[in-house]
This record gives structure tokens, sequence and C-alpha cells, in this order.
């Protein structure tokens, strides 16, 4: 039978595939075929920013839209006979029923600029983007003087997305202000490495062609006729996606030579990471790309007077990037209608752990952390663990405790609470969570990832993460805190990048807002949290049944007791490895 | 013939193509070497002098290179490469326990390879997949929400 213009969705970045999204493919395609059903056509997207629901699946029926959550391959068939057979929604796993036009139903408190076609376009399909308005402010663009196409960044108020914050119009601005005889180069930083970020992964995977489009209205602002995008290798699927739309981009005349008949011509290429966090910092990008040890370097000069080969270099990121064929195609006063204070516009953010709705979300500057965490994302995954601590900015940033989450998102607000911005991961914490171990985790980050060009960041990272792994074995002392705080300010000024610039964060926000559980470590020997092993005595309580499991397990023999009889733990003996807290069935060890 | 040998005659062969795609430059060095190692899952001692020679390096700047960036290897792998994330999502969600049971499960610690030469294990900074966590890849398949029960059916697919 054929069912006249009908689509089937599904839902496809790295998110979605890992959660079986290829499968519920297969299964669409193999299932419409056998039910012999033309007419519908099965497409695939990226991530819409759900990932707590995947697999979703979108489709559209009588002008509206219907997105389904958690649909496996045994949904199929059914969801096949209700909505295509029977023109019916399919009850069991539907998430919104939407007016497609308006996204303000299916995202409450949101607002999409960045993620405006993610999940929604075929990411490999050009024609998909174009329908979306794609191409069409590059062409407005080549039409307007490059003078004003910078201005019309600066007066949308935007500002670098991927971390420091700075205003991208202005950026523009200084790059061509400087004299470059042998050409510019524009780059696209795609290094996202803050563990906890996973937006530019996101909108490189499901809406390419906006961030290439993005940097062409730029070259064509900077007069920049080279341009590489500087991409992670862990994420194969946006590699895999930026190479397809760049040939694509190539073949329909938006790249190369001559472009649109305008005169203006720009080759764009991209790089693959090689897996150094470091590489985020512009400096130490530029010479990644060089093919050299991506170490960063002194600024003045900036990259903007001698970036890639020593040559006048703009580099924006991703998202920052995505924004651009918005502004240019709704003015830049359009832009800055949203946002708080000094930072305009929208931001990502990507929320994960113990959060109920993980996934990303866009929200205009100055929606509150609570608006975000709670509204947005549902609250906490588990209600019965109360809300600890929100870490903002990866390694960079912070630990945020619940009496500031009704601050607004905004650049200067969260640089108050020694947090940051960063590149906009959010990390929700529940009681469970150690902030001492959530410190020494970043410095043990931070130290690994370290270049090891400046000595406070090479040694000072390395000391502190010491110091943090004696607090959470019980082995600390007051003054350790002290010296903490010593080595803690030192790195923070004497490093040249941002990297040892903010290596220190974690430590002194969670010093700063938790400082009595480090107290609790070191003075009294205990986790709080319940967290740190070392810290922990083991018991066997009355439902032990005897098995016998936990004391085979034990690497020091330290459980004895009768087979079918309650067992007892040496506290001589017990290493408190948690070996058999793991291995128990019954729930019968206790920590305190 | 010599296994030596055998990898010479595999780099000679990857490198022509790799040269044609990137060109034969200093600031080409990265996706050579990537491309080695995507055809051979390790850098061979025998790539770095052979490239030096060609690109006319010394060989202590392509060691450099190599040994900055985690990415590359020096050494031979398994079949199977197990990426465990190691971000700050999965952290939270128990990444710990992961690398631990697949180190127990094929008995081997961070980047040692498994009897058989089926699996090497490695840890990654994070895979940003933040709200699956804890994930691992194995090659270029990401796993979601592991459990230990999860991860022992995930290894006997393989």
């Amino acid at each position: 039978m054929t069912m006249g213009n009908r689509e089937i969705v599904v839902l496809m970045g790295t998110c979605g595939k890992s959660a079986g999204a290829d499968r519920v493919y297969d299964k669409f395609a193999s299932a419409l075929k056998a039910k012999s059903i033309a007419g519908v056509e099965l497409k695939q997207s990226g991530c819409a920013g759900l990932c707590y629901s995947e697999v979703n699946v979108r489709t559209f029926r009588d002008g509206k839209e219907y997105l389904y959550a958690q649909i496996t391959e045994d949904d199929v068939e059914k969801f096949i006979d209700s909505e295509i057979i029977e023109n019916k929604t399919y009850m069991e796993k539907i998430l919104f029923e939407a007016d497609p036009v308006d996204d303000t139903a299916l995202f409450p408190k949101q607002k999409r600029i960045v993620l405006r076609n993610c999940g929604k376009i075929t990411p490999t399909s050009v024609d998909d983007y174009i329908a979306k308005d794609g191409y069409k402010a590059i062409l407005k663009a080549l039409t307007m003087p490059p003078e004003k196409v910078v201005q019309e960044i600066k007066d949308s108020g935007l500002r670098g997305r991927g971390g420091a914050g700075f205003p991208t119009g202005l950026k523009w601005e200084l790059t061509r202000k400087n004299p470059a005889p042998e050409g510019r180069y524009f780059i696209c930083n795609a290094d996202e490495g803050d563990p906890g970020a996973f937006m530019d992964r996101s909108v490189l995977e499901g809406d390419p062609h906006s961030v290439i489009e993005g940097m062409l209205i730029g070259a064509y602002a900077i007069g920049a006729n080279h341009g590489y995008i500087y991409v992670r290798a862990e994420y194969p699927l946006a590699v895999k996606h930026c190479l397809k739309a760049i040939e694509d981009a190539k073949a329909r005349g938006f790249l190369g030579e001559n472009i649109m008949g305008s005169g203006f011509s720009f080759d764009l290429k991209t790089k693959e990471g090689a897996g150094a966090f470091v590489c985020g910092e512009e400096t130490a990008l530029i010479a990644s790309i060089e093919g050299k040890r991506g170490m960063p370097s002194l600024r003045p000069p900036y990259p903007a007077e001698k970036g890639v080969f020593g040559k006048s270099t703009v580099i924006n990121n991703v998202e920052t990037l995505a924004n651009i064929p918005w502004i240019i195609l709704n003015g830049g006063s359009k832009y800055s209608e949203t946002g708080y204070e000094k930072s305009r516009g929208t931001k990502v953010f990507a929320l994960a752990g113990k959060i109920k709705k993980g996934g990303l979300v866009e929200v205009p500057m100055g929606t509150t952390l609570r608006e975000v965490i709670y509204d947005i994302g549902g609250g906490m995954a588990e209600p019965e663990y109360k809300f600890k601590a929100v870490q903002l900015g990866g390694p960079s940033g912070g630990c945020i405790p619940e009496r500031l989450l009704d601050l607004p998102v905004d650049y200067e607000s969260l640089v108050k609470t020694g947090a940051i911005m960063g590149s906009g991961g959010m990390v929700i914490m529940d009681e469970r969570s150690c902030m001492v171990d959530l410190a020494r985790y970043f410095l043990n980050f931070t130290q690994n990832e370290s270049c090891g060009k400046c000595t406070f960041c090479r040694l000072g990272t390395k000391r502190m993460l010491e110091i943090l792994e004696r607090i959470c074995k019980g082995q600390g002392t007051m003054d350790d805190l002290t010296l903490l705080q010593e080595i803690a300010k030192k790195c923070s000024t004497s490093s040249l990048c941002a990297l040892g610039g903010s290596a220190p964060n974690p430590v002194l926000t969670t010093l700063k807002y938790f400082y009595d559980e480090y107290v609790e470590h070191i003075v009294n020997k205990r986790c709080p949290a319940k967290y740190c092993k070392k810290l922990l005595t083991y018991t066997i309580n009355d439902k032990c049944i005897g098995c016998t499991a936990c004391a085979r397990k034990c690497p020091v023999k330290a459980i004895s007791g009768e087979k079918k009889t309650r067992h007892f733990i040496d506290q001589q003996k017990c290493i408190k490895c948690g070996a058999c807290v793991a291995t128990c069935k019954f729930n019968a060890i206790d920590t305190e | 013939m010599e296994p030596e040998n055998t990898i010479t005659d595999d780099i000679h062969q990857t490198l022509p193509a790799l040269y044609q795609s990137f060109g034969k430059r200093h600031d080409s060095l990265i996706p050579i070497l990537q491309g080695i190692q995507n055809k051979l899952k390790y850098i061979p001692k025998e790539a770095i002098s052979i490239i030096a020679n060609e690109l006319s390096m010394y060989e202590s700047d392509i060691y450099g290179v190599i040994t900055f960036y985690t990415q590359f290897r020096l050494s031979p792998v398994g079949q199977h490469i197990i990426k465990v994330c190691k971000g700050t999502a999965c952290h939270v969600g128990g990444a710990e326990t992961v690398g631990e049971a697949v180190s127990e499960m094929l008995q081997i610690s961070k980047n040692e390879t498994s009897r058989g030469n089926k699996f090497t294990l490695e840890y990654v900074a994070c895979l940003g997949c933040c709200s699956l966590a804890p994930v691992m890849m194995i090659d270029d398949k990401v796993y979601a929400h592991l459990t230990k029960e999860k991860i022992k059916k995930i290894l006997e697919e393989y």
C-alpha cells in the first residue's frame, strides 16, 4: 500500500546509536518492506538533545509533529500499525505532540538557535540543510561589505562559547585590522575535550553545514581563504559528517574557488586531533595543526597577528559558529534581544550525572541554574538522594552548591562563584558524590593533561593531586589545606595557558563551599558521602545468609563464618577494598 | 619472509597514499601518523625512521609528537580496542567499576592486551556520551549505561 508523504525519522547521533538506533532503523526498513508499505520515507537525523529518552523517533501527521521516546526493535511493528496504517498516535511511547514550527511546546523554557536543526534534518543531506534556509546567510553576507558583516556580529553581542567568552565580533575586527599580505586562516575549534560537555559533538554530527556556513561568513568577514576544522578523533561520527558536508558544500559551489560568483574563495579541510586536552587552547591548537607537539605559547602575539604558519588567524568554537548564520539572517539586534547583561543570546548546556533528563538544552542567557536543572532537566535522577552540587565548566570549572542555584547563567555571574561557564558541561551530583574525591578526579585529569611546559602546572598539579589522594585515604592533615591553597594560587598565576591557570578551580571551589567535608576526612577520618573506600568501615548485617561468596572474594581472608550462618569481618585484617560489597547479592554489607 | 620485513613492507605500502592525501610536509606529520596507526593499529619503530627520512625531520621530533598525543601507541594491540571513558559524568556514574570489571573479566590492566590477542584495554578522557554514563567504546561502537552484567554480555559478543 502507498502512504503518501509520510516520514519516519530515527534520531541517530552517537548517543542514539549506542542506545540501539541502528537496530531500530534497520528494523523499520525491513518491517516497511515486509508490510509492502511504499511512500513512507525512512530518514536518519542527529540528536535532538533528549539523550535520556533515546532511541527517539519523529514523525509528522496532519500538520503536527510526534516525537517518540525509548523506541526499541519490539516497538517497530506496533508503531507502523498505529502511526502509519491507522493514522493514530502510538500511545505507549509518545513523548510529545507538538506544532512542528514552534519548538517552545517541545522544549519549554528553551530557545533553540544553535540546535535549531539538530534532530530535524538529515545531517548528511545538504538539501535538507538548504530547505531550512541553509546557505542563505552566506549568500546574504556576500552582498554585504565585510565590515558590515563584522558590525552585525558585534551588534549581536555574541561571545565565544568555548569558555573564555571573548566577544566574537571584536575578535574578527581585530584580525581584520592586522595587515596580512600572506593571507589569513579561519579555524573552527572542535576539540571538545572538557569531560562532561558534548554539545559540539552533537552539532557537528547533527548539523555540520551550519558550522561550515558560520565559518564561511567569518572567513569572508576577515578575508581568509583557508580554513581548518580541528576535530577530536574520539568523535568518529562527527569527523565523518564533517567530511561529507565539506564534500557536498564543494559540489554545490559553497566552498572552493569563486563562491557563488562572488570572487570570494574559501578552501576548507579537517584536521583530526590526536587526544590532547591542551589542544583546545588556541596556541596549542595552532602548534598541533602545524604538526608539532601541542604546547601553548606566550601571547602576544595573538593568533589574530601570528597564528597558523605565522599567519593572521581567527579561531572560533563550534557552538559560536553555529550561531553566525542565524545572526546574519535575523540581524544582530534581534539576537541581542535575548540574554542577560553582558551575555547575549543563548547557551547550550550538556546535562549529565545524577539528573533525570540528561541531554542537551539551549536556554537564553540569564536562565537560572535551578530552572535548567529542575524545570528542564527534571531534577534528580533518584529523588530519594538529595542534590549536592553541580560541576560547571569541566576541569577548569568548579562545583556550585545548592544555595547558589538561583544564579543566572551568564559569564560574569559564574566567574564570581569561582566556577566558569566553560564550554557548558553540567554534571549534577547527589549526596553520594564526595567533593574531595571530585577535586582529586579533576586534578588527576589536569595533571595527566598538563603539557609540562610551565613548572607550576607540571609539578603543582602533581603535588596537589598527592595531597588530595592523601586526604581521600584519611592520611591528610589540616596543614595540607593551607598548602593546597598556596599551590593553587601559584599554579593559577604562574601558568602560561588556561589549563594551568584554571586547574586549581575544582580544588578552590570545593574548599570554598565544602570545607567541612575536607575537615571530616582529615579530622574524623570519615567520608560523609561514603565514597572514599579507605575511610569506610565494613560490617556484615543480619541479611547475611552465609553464602560465603564474600569470604571467597576477600583478598586478605578477613571474612569468616560457617556456611549458612552470618559472617563477620575482622577489622584488623580488612584493607577496605570494597570487594565484599561488590560481591554480596543480599545487601548484607553495611558501610559507615 | 621475516616478520620485520613484513612490517616495513606494510609501512611502505601505506605511506604513498597518505603523502598523496596530506602532502609530504611537516604539518602533515600527525595525519600521516594517524594513517599509519589506522592501518597497523600502532606505530612501529620502523615507521619513525622511514617517515623521518622522507619528511627530512629528526626521529626524536617525531617520537616527541607520538608520545605527546595519547592517541598514538608504540606497541601492537589486540584485535579490538576497548576504551573505557573516564569523563566526569562516567566517574560520577561509576566508571571505576567499569574499568575494574573489564580488567577482571579479561585479566588485563590499562594498556595491556588480553590472551589470544583479542582485546586491548585503554582509558580515554571523555567520549562525549555523558548522559549515557558510564560508557565504553569498542572499536568505533559506544556502549551505554554499563553494568557488570552488561559488560560481560558485550564482551561475549566479540
